[in-house]
């Protein structure tokens, strides 16, 4: 579904695509269900002339089991959606690999700030590459974010990993991706940040290690800092 | 009974009268309605036709369109589904079903209403300010709320704060007298099963929201004085943390869903019954399951907050609070469709509304689940996913139930009849139209689409010809809805005037203010009432008649 | 304005008036818990907050903590008088407790001037933020509780409406209860 418009492009976005699948196909069974039932009531007990109405007071056994089975079965299926959903959350949030390269992206009213590691592949170093709204990355390799915000809450969204993280002024929150397709892709901000929150829009290009091998030469220059 | 002469003044703006304190609620709340869906017409004109001159409006600017969403929201939760849910309804209805001559403290009640008034005009006033109106989303997170230089609005942020502030008061204070009144002055005979579901509803949803909107206030005062003092309690630069704004918001935000939600469900329930001539099934289960999802409520505020920058293990219990909840609500929806069972449905103008609900929050309901999990909110966080998902509640929530309250109880407050072919057409064309305008949004968050976004030929992957389709069908079916509201207004007026006259029953229902004449007087009761059984005795066997009203003592029985 | 019978009734067994103080005092509960807990989270997560806190005088705090209780047991003693229909002696008993409002108000004011005075103002750092907003909160109840005991007490004297005794008494033993949970977190913690 999503796929139609936004590839898979992380390790983990097909493990959301299929967690959000499951849920469709769950929830929306018992939607079609219960609408059904609902639509067919409407129509089977319409009034007619001369026909009373039951007195049903909601004790009858035969009656009460229309609504505690469903109901059980809910509960089933809510404890697989619950345990697919863990899975999947711990998968992107909580249990975070190693990274191979780590990057520093900065929110700020309105523009993304990209500090990325340069040749020598180490952030923090004299080699790193600054970008305004344009984030490079070598596709295949694991990737820390270090998010952060100068001012308001920003958050940091790439569609095409699924992936999303508020930024928070006064915190360095860390988290990961690793990218499995090239392209270039949007990146957005999720959380309302002021007026220019609707133009505050990056790119993200995932590149072939030749590209990103390239794209450090041109860019790389000791503390290069663009404006 | 007192029979006083009153001047204008004295009976329609002063009075303590519970039936004029409704009507002033409902009045303004559908005043604010209208005020609301403008600012969505013109919110969503910029979506269709972007930087376009919008009829009506002009130019929508970045600053403007935040603007707009912004209150669209902050108005219609604060000022059109509270004040008509809780506040007209409860007022209008608790006494008279309850059986007595009014609330209980008539002059608290008077002044809740003044100041709901204060807060709307605050909130209206702060469109007119140097700076504008609040843009920063319903949910007015710091530091862009309490910072000026952030948010560039800075005489629209804390009148924003103020208005929302003084409309929490004023429910306070209204919350009190439906609780009590409940509570207290029930007629003799009338026991805790006995009571109509609607106020059974109205004052849970009072119980919820005077339990989890206390640290919402200290949340506002401590914004306001972030804003106006230059305290930092939410100011990460002197020691503040922008996340406990959030906790003290969500931790009210989410039970004030439900608050909205019961009187709603209450409304579906008097008016199915009434139309299906059908007992409620099961009336301890719908009661309880309403309790269990009150108390549920308080559990599950941090879903909102999945990406905030919480503690991850902390989102895994959130999670699971959050899918359990849709138990009980199922639970109640299954319930609600299983009355109709056995039934003999006549479907009015009441009747489709209600029957509309069912169908429509069904979806709204499913759709969270979506959110609820962990892992997929992920993606669908800011999304439009999440809005068509609560359009799909609220909208139910605080305009179907709405219609199908007025069009069912405005016989009982006007004395006349609404006329049924105008109902109808309005109700085909309003309910059409809401999913013409939100299930393609459903399509546009799956698809990426993010919130309170003014323009979105910014980015490539949400530009494309297909979505920006969809988004100019969702406006038009908006506008097509917006318009249609001008069958219900002349409907509404004309029919206070011009209406057939209804008698003092014209649906053959069970509950007190069927007893009384159309309109009450003041007082209510001639003789207040003995009540001798439940709401819903509807084609009882023993009885030819299909209904059997709480008054009658069972001795008259044909 | 004549009361409705509405008032009058008790279905549930309690009185209206005292059924309308429970449920305000919940929902009091609610918004200084909020407050508090935010305060208390902010302490445990703010270690300096210690020695901020140890600028506060605990000298003003326990003089108006006595007056506070002192208040109390004369809003105590009021409901007796008013529960066996002596109007005047409630009435006075009363009048004690808003003078030892005003006496709390005024210590509060000695005490806050002293503190801006050197220089620990609402803004100087988040506990003091904390300390002025929550203590100012406590005493807007006091100053409103304080103005509606005057009301209860001027209707008192005249043997009129004497269960309001016991309702303004009940709210304000829940001032005080506020003040014993804010004064060992304002002014002992240290």
């Amino acid at each position: 579904m999503i796929e139609s418009h936004l590839e898979q492009a992380s390790t983990y976005a097909a493990d959301i695509d299929n967690l959000i699948m499951f849920i469709g196909a769950v929830s929306f069974f018992w939607f079609f269900c219960a609408q059904g039932m609902f639509f067919y009531l409407i129509f089977r007990f319409r009034a007619k002339p001369g026909v009373k109405a039951e007195y049903i007071t909601g004790d009858e056994k035969h009656l009460k089991r229309w609504v505690s089975i469903p109901h059980l079965l809910i509960i089933v299926c809510d404890v697989f959606i619950i345990i697919g959903a863990v899975m999947v959350w711990v998968n992107v949030k909580q249990d975070l690999p190693d990274p191979d390269r780590t990057v520093r992206v900065i929110g700020q009213q309105w523009a993304w700030t990209f500090v990325h590691p340069g040749a020598d592949g180490v952030l923090d170093t004299e080699d790193d590459i600054t970008t305004i709204d344009e984030l490079h990355i070598e596709v295949g390799q694991v990737y820390h974010y270090q998010l952060q915000s100068e001012d308001v809450l920003h958050s940091f969204s790439v569609p095409v990993f699924r992936l999303k993280q508020d930024a928070v002024p006064g915190r360095r929150i860390t988290g990961w991706f690793e990218a499995i397709t090239t392209g270039q892709h949007d990146i957005q901000c999720a959380e309302m940040c002021g007026i220019g929150h609707g133009a505050m829009a990056a790119q993200i290009y995932i590149e072939t290690p030749e590209q990103h091998a390239q794209w450090i030469r041109q860019r790389g220059e000791p503390l290069a800092a663009a404006d | 009974m007192a029979a006083h002469k009153q001047n204008f003044f004295m009976k329609y703006l002063w009075s303590t009268d519970h039936k004029i304190i409704a009507m002033q609620y409902l009045f303004t709340g559908m005043f604010m309605a209208l005020v609301g869906g403008f600012l969505a017409y013109a919110f969503r004109m910029q979506l269709a036709f972007p930087g376009t001159d919008i009829p009506l409006f002009g130019v929508v600017s970045p600053g403007e369109y935040n603007a707009l969403v912004t209150n669209h929201g902050t108005i219609m939760i604060f000022w059109v589904a509270m004040p008509v849910l809780v506040a007209a309804l409860g007022n209008y209805l608790i006494p008279l079903m309850v059986g007595c001559d009014d609330m209980v403290f008539p002059r608290l009640n008077r002044l809740s209403y003044q100041v709901f008034l204060v807060s709307a005009i605050i909130i209206l006033a702060s469109f007119f300010v140097p700076g504008g109106a609040f843009g920063g989303a319903w949910t007015a997170y710091p530091p862009l709320s309490t910072t000026a230089e952030f948010s560039l609005t800075p005489f629209g942020s804390p009148l924003w704060v103020l208005a929302v502030a003084l409309e929490f008061v004023a429910f306070l204070m209204g919350g009190i007298n439906f609780i009590t009144t409940a509570m207290n002055s029930r007629a003799p005979g009338m026991k805790m099963f006995d009571v109509p579901i609607v106020v059974w509803f109205i004052v849970l949803a009072s119980i919820l929201f005077m339990g989890s909107v206390g640290p919402l206030i200290a949340g506002a005062i401590m914004l306001l004085f972030d804003q106006l003092v230059g305290t930092g309690y939410f100011n990460p630069g002197v020691g503040g943390d922008p996340i406990l704004y959030q906790h003290l918001f969500w931790f009210f935000g989410h039970p004030e869903v439900y608050v909205v939600l019961l009187p709603a469900l209450g409304i579906v329930a008097e008016v199915i019954t009434v139309f299906s001539r059908k007992k409620l099934f099961a009336y301890k289960i719908v009661l309880y399951t309403a309790i269990a999802t009150g108390v549920l409520s308080f559990f599950v505020w941090a879903h909102h907050q999945f990406v905030a920058g919480i503690d991850p293990r902390m989102a895994n219990v959130f999670t699971v609070t959050t899918v359990l909840i849709s138990i009980p609500i199922a639970e109640m929806l299954f319930v609600y469709i299983a009355t109709l069972y056995g039934g003999s449905i006549r479907l009015t103008t009441p009747m489709l509304w209600a029957l509309a609900f069912l169908a429509e929050f069904l979806l709204g309901g499913v759709t969270g689940i979506f959110l609820g999990a962990s892992g997929a909110d992920v993606y669908f966080h800011d999304t439009y996913f999440v809005l068509a998902h609560f359009h799909y509640t609220f909208f139910p929530i605080a305009i179907i139930s709405v219609f199908a309250a007025v069009t069912f109880w405005f016989p009982k407050m006007f004395g006349r009849l609404m006329n049924e072919t105008l109902g109808k057409v309005h109700f085909w064309i309003t309910v059409v139209c809401f999913n013409g305008i939100f299930l393609p949004l459903f399509l546009l968050g799956t698809w990426g689409q993010h919130r309170r976004i003014y323009n979105y030929e910014h980015f490539p992957e949400l530009a494309g010809q297909d979505m920006q389709q969809l988004r100019v069908f969702a406006t038009m079916c908006l506008v097509v809805m917006l318009c249609a509201q001008a069958i219900f207004l002349f409907n509404f007026f004309w029919s206070m005037f011009k209406g057939k006259k209804a008698g003092k029953n014209p649906w053959k229902a069970n509950t007190l203010e069927w007893t009384v004449p159309s309109p009450p007087p003041h007082g209510n009761f001639a003789k207040l009432p003995v009540c001798y059984r439940g709401p819903y005795e509807y084609s009882h066997p023993d009885r030819e008649e299909d209904y059997w009203p709480q008054d009658e003592p069972a001795s008259e029985t044909t | 304005m004549e009361k409705p019978v509405a008032t009058v009734r008790s279905a549930a067994g309690i009185s209206t008036g005292m059924l309308s103080i429970w449920w305000l005092l919940a929902s009091e509960i609610v918004i200084f818990g909020g407050l508090l807990g935010a305060y208390i989270m902010h302490r445990i997560g703010h270690p300096e907050w210690a020695e901020y806190a140890s600028h506060t005088n605990t000298w003003f705090g326990t003089l108006n903590t006595v007056i506070l209780l002192s208040s109390s047991l004369s809003a105590v003693l009021a409901h007796h008088a008013a529960e066996q229909g002596d109007g005047k002696k409630a009435a006075k008993l009363l009048y004690m407790t808003v003078g030892g409002a005003v006496g709390f108000l005024v210590v509060k004011s000695i005490e806050w001037t002293i503190e801006i005075q050197h220089g620990y103002t609402i803004t100087a750092n988040s506990f003091w933020s904390f300390y002025y907003v929550a203590a100012g909160i406590h005493g807007g109840h006091v100053i409103v509780g304080a103005l509606f005991m005057l009301w209860v007490a001027g209707l008192a004297k005249k043997n009129k409406e004497l269960q309001r005794v016991e309702m303004v008494g009940v709210y304000w033993h829940f001032v005080d209860l506020v003040w014993i949970f804010l004064f060992p977190l304002l002014y002992i913690a240290k």
